[in-house]
């Protein structure tokens, strides 16, 4: 979980990340980015910015389910 | 395989792949899309990804989302289940189905398996 944060945070800085453990098992996660990166795009390519900055814990299976909330600040 | 997969999602008006079917959903987050775009009465064609993984494997190359569901509308990929949820809360997804294809939008769901 605190790595999931620590690379969004890397991804995004200067906004706001939340991750929660849905289950509290460790692998379905609900994550959730405020981020000027954001601004002016849809929302498939917002969740695209999230989908790279967690590739390399979706490639190995640390995380089995993702939910992803997003925006631009303002 | 990916010639079939690209047809399918050109063909048809609304493509939602995902985990079971629409009778047996095998996945929480295949029930949430699905349900988003039956409150928006979207013509949803429904493609299992299950019965071979090179179905997932040449989608995902195909629409660079690594995740299941994926909802395509007139060959563009909507989202997955999140977005897909969003735009139907906010009344965005039966504007852009409107937009996309017509007034008269409303169908029959309907699947289609990949042979």
């Amino acid at each position: 979980m605190n790595r999931l944060e620590e690379l969004l945070r890397e991804a995004f800085p200067g906004g706001e990340v939340s991750v929660e453990d849905r289950t509290g098992g460790g692998d379905h996660f609900q994550v959730s980015v405020v981020s000027p990166r954001f601004e002016g795009l849809s929302l498939v390519e917002q969740h695209r910015l999230v989908y790279d900055a967690l590739a390399a814990p979706l490639a190995d299976g640390t995380i089995h389910e993702l939910r992803i909330s997003t925006k631009g600040a303002k | 395989m990916k010639d079939q997969l690209q047809e399918i999602i050109e063909r048809e008006d609304v493509v939602l792949f995902m985990k079971g079917t629409p009778q047996f959903v095998m996945c929480g987050n295949s029930q949430r899309a699905l349900d988003a775009l039956r409150r928006a009465g979207a013509p949803v064609t429904a493609v299992d990804i299950l019965p071979d993984p090179a179905i997932r494997q040449e989608l995902s190359a195909l629409s660079g989302w690594p995740t299941i569901p994926q909802v395509f509308v007139r060959g563009e990929l909507i989202g997955g289940a999140d977005i897909v949820e969003e735009l139907e809360q906010s009344g965005e997804l039966e504007r852009t189905l409107t937009d996309k294809l017509g007034e008269g939008y409303h169908a029959e769901e309907r699947v289609v398996a990949l042979a």
